[in-house]
């Protein structure tokens, strides 16, 4: 029981972390349009939210131009998709108990 | 946390997933659409075979050319239904037409499709146009399989329909009109109805 509470992950302790990782797990990459549209956020929101990811190295931001527009881009680190693997399996065992 | 936040959480990751990778937005109406355009065209080539005096189409006739022109009509009404259907139903979805997801399932679409489309027309020119309805429903089957993935799931079973169909006809190709018939009218007509009742109201 301890052990599967501290595979529970702070870090995806929210719904717009969490939702972040999960279109990361599934896409090899998405910009922030496409998760602000996914998600439902605010600017200003999803950034703190991708920072916070960011800063755990889960995800890495890759910024770029497309033609003169700025695009911002994330991908899930290897580190990123391991830790939520185990957050998730982690949450079904929880829920199987 | 509770039991409930953590399955609602699942379900929230679940959806995400989903929704990231899949286009949900495909319209059954337009798959019902497509078969009847299919059904109508069919009628129009069985027609004007029919008056031609032969039972069979010759390559270099008139008609031929007709025909060509009855299956160009079918295919662009069938996009273009599909477009503006899926185009309303996405809206209503509160996604876009355009997007990650739709992106990638045309191109899964297209890479089978065009693929025949191109081989088809390359047999045709040297003549060897007896297996035409059996390819064209391999090739679609194959294009919906491949597609699949990033819509509604059981279209892959359409794809698996079409592409049987395919090679049995390739084995009786004088039924080949049938065949057609029945892959890309009745077909769809009754799969497009499966997606309308579970996926679009």
């Amino acid at each position: 029981m301890k052990n599967i509470i501290g595979n529970i992950n702070k870090a995806f302790d929210h719904r717009i972390r969490l939702g972040i990782m999960s279109v990361l797990m599934v896409n090899e990459h998405a910009d922030f349009k496409m998760l602000k549209e996914l998600l439902g956020a605010t600017d200003g929101n999803l950034a703190s939210h991708t920072k916070a990811l960011e800063k755990e190295e889960y995800i890495v931001v890759e910024k770029s131009f497309i033609g003169r527009k700025p695009n911002t881009r994330y991908s899930a680190t290897k580190k990123g998709r391991e830790a939520f693997k185990k957050h998730v399996e982690a949450i079904e065992k929880l829920l199987k108990q | 946390m509770s039991t409930e936040e953590y399955l609602k959480d699942i379900t929230e990751i679940k959806d995400m997933m989903n929704k990231s990778s899949r286009f949900f937005s495909l319209s059954g109406l337009s798959g019902i659409m497509a078969g009847i355009y299919a059904l109508i065209g069919a009628a129009i080539a069985y027609y004007l075979v029919s008056i031609s005096g032969r039972e069979y189409l010759i390559l270099d006739g008139k008609i031929f050319n007709y025909i060509l022109l009855d299956l160009t009509l079918i295919a662009l009404l069938s996009v273009l239904t599909a477009i503006y259907l899926s185009h309303r139903k996405a809206k209503k979805n509160n996604e876009t037409l355009w997007n990650t997801a739709s992106r990638r399932l045309i191109s899964a679409f297209l890479i089978p499709l065009v693929t025949g489309g191109i081989f088809i027309a390359i047999k045709i020119f040297n003549n060897h146009y007896g297996l035409t309805g059996s390819l064209m429903l391999i090739f679609y089957g194959l294009a919906l399989v491949n597609a699949s993935k990033y819509t509604i799931g059981n279209v892959k079973y359409l794809g698996y329909i079409e592409i049987i169909l395919g090679l049995i006809c390739s084995m009786f190709p004088t039924y080949g009109f049938w065949f057609w018939v029945a892959g890309f009218g009745v077909m769809h007509i009754i799969y497009g109805s499966l997606i309308y009742f579970n996926h679009d109201r």
